[in-house]
């Protein structure tokens, strides 16, 4: 047990106590219901925030009910279509995948303590020469090759855009941070740049016919099936490999590595071309779903995906968790349903994440008032 | 006498009959609306108003209309169109560009269902029933503002208030595609048709809506020696540069007198209420819904705001009501090649000109749109497709 306040002199209010044993399903619980307060204060924002318009209930239950239906619609309403039946359930699940995706993409680094901020870059150039691959080749050779061809081609750039910042800091120490995060807005105009030359006169990039993702049953499960590969496949790299232990030294403490042998610049490379390699194949995956690209074409989902990482400890298992949380926010459809500006989506998606985060703090530490505190101290005295 | 009542009673009855069969018809028409972004960008908030107003007037009811806000140009728009369709929307739009090929896409899944999409130009060439485009002709809304630049410019010359020799215009565009020059041209005519000999320069951003470049790039022009601005891009950048230079400007999309109330001469805009009263009320008769259409002055589709009479020319409101009467009498002609020393190209008039209509992705002109002595625009399809250079009018930077 440490303690973090100070015991000298005056007694504080109370301090804090890293918690040593809490058990698994508590932790759950705990998360479970800072998530559901957290729609709860989602809604009371709602309801304050949102000004009167003949789309809003004006009694607070019925409000909420339709606050929630609304999260819960995005994502889990049937369709009256036989045809579609499923549809926004599939969508909700590769969403997730996908989110999931760039997640993995970013852990390997995060549990290096290397702050990789630039996974939007990264899938979007992956994205982008995927895109270039079906542009210049499709209808040329055979679809699948077209398809191994976008892949090869995506996971190239990407781990060359991912591996850039990882040189300049195993080389001369730059601030990762900084460097990855600028790269993502050197990528968009990269993007930019190709969209001219590919579209001369128009603003945007029609979907190409050629390139699609195979369509295993639907349009939907291949890329499902591809995330829940990874997600094994990150479990086991970081957790039952010998790169997956350097990673954790290193991220522990560079010095610990260098006197255990550990090849620091090494595995700072190697770990991030891992990150650009997924980062590229999830980028492919954008190309084939959307055969059209735009400087948007990620919607953000990079940044997101950060926190994803975060919230699930960097455990690949966990964070499928965190990624389809973040899935349910993102398609609530409360600016279509109470008529308001797409910036309160944001909103709630952050506040309901504030209250995630918030509880693992109490999961982690333990709060102690002084009065319970001073009683013990008296009895020690005693003893 | 009792006839006389009989046979009005009955009309009454008829025409209520009527009336109520035409708006439960009505009631039945669902329609999904899918924006690009929200009410923060202005070119969105354009539609987001243009629905509520039409919604307004034809009495529709709060679940009659559906908008999704936020929907990028990818596969989101199709499935996003797919949702609408399983919402009950019989009548689906999408206002940018970029949506058209999911639209079409979601348009060949749906036959039963209509698809609507502004800025689009493949609905003529995909021959799909259920697929339709629609634009406004807001050249002749850029050809009234012209008019008004153009007298404020003779006001100027008359004070002995001119920069250089010669009138001259700066406009700031966002990017040289066919809307954008349409636009500057027809603005620029606007002007030559009251002062012959004004020149124009072009600067552009490359971008619809970056503030400070387009603050920038009327700065730059207001340098090189332009006695008054218009732009086609959507910040208050370019107006805001003419107010803190005391420069007159013709605004877009909107008023800008409240910020820039000593320059603010004019502006125009697309008003697409028109538009969604078409297509509700062809749904509601079953009537087909055109496969292009374009709004005009006639139609309400192009407005122009209140002049501002402190920085406008003496006359300026009667010269636009005029101009505009003549439109909708079809008197006048924006692109009109017959008049002389009005639309010239290195030194000659427009005799010919084939235009990029058929829009396949091959950049080939295809059609002749001269003829009849007018340039034919918006008539082939709704979308602009005028992209002649024009003497007279001087592109800074063409790299947009």
């Amino acid at each position: 047990m440490s303690t973090i306040t100070k015991k000298k002199g005056h007694e504080p209010l109370f301090h804090l106590t890293k918690r040593s044993s809490f058990p698994g399903w508590a932790a759950w619980i705990v998360r479970l219901l800072a998530i559901a307060v957290g729609f709860i204060v989602c809604g009371l924002v709602a309801y304050i925030l949102i000004e009167d318009n003949k789309k809003k209930p004006q009694d607070l239950m019925e409000f909420f009910e339709k606050f929630f239906t609304s999260f819960y619609n995005g994502s889990f309403k049937l369709n009256p279509s036989a045809s579609r039946r499923y549809n926004r359930i599939w969508e909700f699940f590769r969403d997730t995948a996908i989110l999931q995706c760039i997640a993995l993409a970013v852990t390997p680094a995060f549990r290096m303590r290397f702050w990789n901020i630039g996974a939007e870059g990264q899938t979007l150039m992956g994205a982008l020469a995927a895109i270039g691959a079906a542009f210049y080749l499709g209808g040329t050779v055979p679809e699948w090759v077209l398809l191994l061809i976008m892949l090869a081609v995506a996971l190239i750039v990407s781990s060359i855009w991912a591996v850039i910042p990882a040189l300049f800091k195993a080389q001369w120490n730059t601030n990762e941070t900084l460097f990855t995060l600028m790269m993502n807005y050197v990528a968009i105009y990269v993007v930019d740049f190709f969209l001219k030359i590919w579209v001369p006169t128009d603003s945007s990039l029609d979907a190409l016919p050629h390139g699609a993702l195979p369509v295993i049953e639907n349009n939907y499960l291949f890329i499902i099936l591809v995330a829940a590969a990874l997600t094994v496949f990150t479990f086991i790299y970081l957790r039952y490999t010998k790169h997956g232990y350097e990673i954790s030294v290193v991220g522990e403490s560079v010095r610990t590595a260098q006197y255990s042998g550990i090849h620091v610049k090494k595995v700072i490379i190697r770990t991030m071309l891992v990150s650009g390699l997924i980062c590229g194949l999830t980028g492919f995956l954008f190309a084939g779903k959307d055969n059209t690209i735009t400087t948007t074409s990620i919607g953000g989902q990079g940044f997101t995906a950060i926190i994803v990482s975060w919230m699930g400890y960097f455990n690949p298992l966990m964070m499928l968790f965190s990624s389809a949380l973040v899935t349910i926010l993102n398609r609530g459809k409360i600016s279509t349903d109470f008529g308001v500006k797409g910036a309160y989506e944001d909103v709630f998606v952050g506040i309901v994440l504030f209250f995630v985060i918030a509880c693992e703090f109490f999961i982690q530490y333990k709060i102690s008032m002084r009065k319970f505190h001073t009683a013990t101290k008296e009895k020690e005295a005693v003893k | 006498m009792k006839k006389l009542i009989a046979l009005v009673l009955s009309l009454v009855l008829c025409l209520s009959c009527f009336a109520f069969s035409a708006s439960a018809e009505l009631a039945d028409v669902k329609l999904g609306v899918i924006l690009l972004h929200d009410e923060d960008s202005t070119y969105d908030l354009n539609f987001i108003n243009g629905v509520l107003e039409a919604a307004e007037q034809l009495g529709l009811s709060e679940d009659q209309v559906i908008m999704m806000r936020n929907i990028p140009e990818s596969d989101a728009c199709y499935e996003a169109a797919l949702e609408l369709v399983d919402e009950g929307c019989t009548i689906i739009f999408a206002n940018s560009f970029g949506h058209e090929s999911f639209m079409i896409k979601a348009a060949k899944e749906c036959p039963d269902v209509q698809f609507c999409h502004a800025t689009g130009t493949k609905a003529h060439t995909e021959n799909l029933p259920n697929f339709h485009n629609a634009f406004a002709a807001i050249y002749e809304g850029r050809y009234l503002a012209g008019i008004a630049a153009g007298m404020k410019l003779n006001e100027l010359k008359a004070a002995g208030k001119l920069k250089g020799e010669v009138p001259m215009m700066g406009y700031v565009g966002a990017f040289t595609y066919a809307e954008v020059i349409s636009g500057y041209t027809s603005f620029y005519l606007g002007a030559k048709s009251v002062c012959p000999d004004v020149v124009m320069k072009v600067q552009f951003t490359g971008s619809w809506y970056d503030y400070n470049a387009e603050n920038a790039a009327a700065t730059t022009l207001i340098g090189a020696g332009c006695d008054l601005i218009s732009q086609h891009a959507d910040s208050m950048g370019a107006p805001t540069a003419c107010e803190d230079a005391g420069i007159p400007n013709v605004s877009y999309n909107g008023s800008t007198q409240e910020a820039c109330p000593n320059t603010f001469i004019v502006s125009s805009r697309i008003n697409w209420a028109p538009y969604f009263v078409y297509i509700m009320n062809q749904m509601a008769a079953g009537e087909a819904i055109a496969t292009d259409w374009t709004g005009t002055i006639a139609t309400g589709s192009v407005v122009l705001t209140d002049v501002n009479t402190q920085a406008a020319a003496e006359g300026t409101v009667e010269a636009i009501e005029e101009a505009k009467a003549a439109f909708i009498n079809g008197e006048i002609k924006v692109f009109d090649t017959a008049a002389d020393n009005f639309i010239l190209v290195k030194g000659a008039k427009l005799e010919s000109y084939t235009a990029d209509v058929d829009d396949m992705g091959d950049y080939v002109p295809e059609t002749e749109v001269v003829f009849e002595g007018y340039f034919h625009e918006s008539e082939f399809r709704s979308a602009p497709y005028f992209d002649v250079q024009l003497d007279g009018i001087e592109l800074l930077n063409g790299a947009y």
